[in-house]
């Protein structure tokens, strides 16, 4: 199940930045995952409960937004989102596309980290 | 306690992916052209790379590899037979090469010498797909002893390569292997993608995976 070591490689780049921030926990993680990624969700939520074991990130909440893979269609000049990934082509007029332009997402996009009060005024300051 | 939203806007294997694109940079800087062999178990990445390496050498191309198992040097020392350097990555378990065990193998060795590196990656069509080893080309190979559909299976993988090779084709008629149907399963899941069609044993359709990567190279490096 590779979807542990895509949750581990989740946690330390999550925590560095926590710890950066000064962050005494981490309340949730918030992550695009795309369609095309080849990552499951169910068993990265699973490890990610595991990975988070022990971390700041330990007891938070991992929210996933799933991405659609969409192609650009040359022939309709727009990005369209695919009916499946076991078929690149158009859906509108059927033309093969091979340019994606969306679907290959795991990127963390934020994370809600708890900090001590004066810790969260002097960010604000700065 | 007050709670704070941080953005962060990071890949997942950003640390892979940075360490991945040092390697590109320092590959190019060598005039190097590295090619990521990934396939099932028993496709025939080593089969393959026997013959490449042993032609590439008897053109008087310096050619090296880097091969990944989960246990086991066989595919090495098969490998160096071609009298090519040849080192081995056991993972002890792991699915996939990453950037940083290819960064490790690589000490010692002089790579402005060398035209070309090739890295067989753990035989494995799933994981192997987000790590990045700064390859210049990424190369899935397909057997026709694995069905038509396996495109259909692994569309991720299969989308994430840049060339398919298709391998021992001289038993597609024993296996019964519809290679149209093959064909337009890679193209299914990648459009447009290139297809050669091998066979290691006979050599089959090996001069035109040749005359390819000598252009790739010759493409990246015009002087070289």
């Amino acid at each position: 199940m590779h979807e542990l070591s895509i949750a581990a490689s989740l946690v330390e780049s999550v925590e560095q930045a926590a710890r950066r921030a000064g962050a005494q926990r981490v309340a949730r993680v918030f992550l695009r995952l795309g369609a095309l990624s080849g990552v499951a969700k169910d068993a990265l939520l699973f490890g990610y409960d595991v990975a988070t074991a022990g971390t700041l990130l330990e007891g938070s909440r991992l929210v996933i937004e799933e991405v659609a893979v969409a192609v650009h269609c040359e022939t309709c000049r727009r990005d369209v989102k695919l009916s499946s990934i076991q078929d690149f082509r158009c859906p509108v007029c059927g033309q093969p596309c091979a340019q994606i332009a969306a679907g290959r997402e795991l990127e963390i996009t934020g994370i809600e980290i708890e900090v001590a009060d004066d810790a969260s005024l002097q960010a604000e300051s700065a | 306690m007050a709670t704070r939203y941080l953005e962060i806007r990071q890949g997942v294997l950003s640390k892979n992916d940075q360490l991945a694109a040092g390697l590109r940079e320092r590959f190019a800087r060598a005039g190097l052209f590295v090619v990521n062999l990934v396939s099932s178990p028993g496709t025939g990445k080593t089969a393959l790379l026997e013959r490449l390496l042993a032609e590439m050498r008897a053109m008087g191309l310096h050619v090296a590899a880097v091969v990944g198992d989960l246990q086991t040097d066989n595919d090495a020392r098969r490998l160096a037979r071609s009298g090519a350097p040849v080192r081995q990555i056991t993972t002890d378990g792991m699915c996939h090469l990453e950037a940083d065990m290819l960064a490790g193998k690589l000490e010692g060795w002089d790579l402005d010498a060398l035209d070309f590196l090739f890295i067989e990656n753990v035989g494995n069509l799933v994981c192997p797909t987000w790590y990045d080893l700064g390859e210049d080309i990424r190369l899935v190979l397909l057997s026709v002893t694995e069905g038509e559909d396996k495109p259909l299976k692994y569309p991720v993988m299969f989308n994430s390569a840049d060339v398919a090779v298709i391998t021992k084709t001289d038993l597609t008629a024993a296996c019964e292997c519809n290679l149209d149907a093959m064909r337009a399963n890679i193209r299914a899941v990648r459009p447009g993608m290139l297809i050669f069609e091998t066979s290691a044993k006979t050599g089959a359709g090996l001069s035109e995976l040749l005359a390819f990567l000598l252009a790739q190279r010759r493409a990246k490096y015009p002087t070289a």
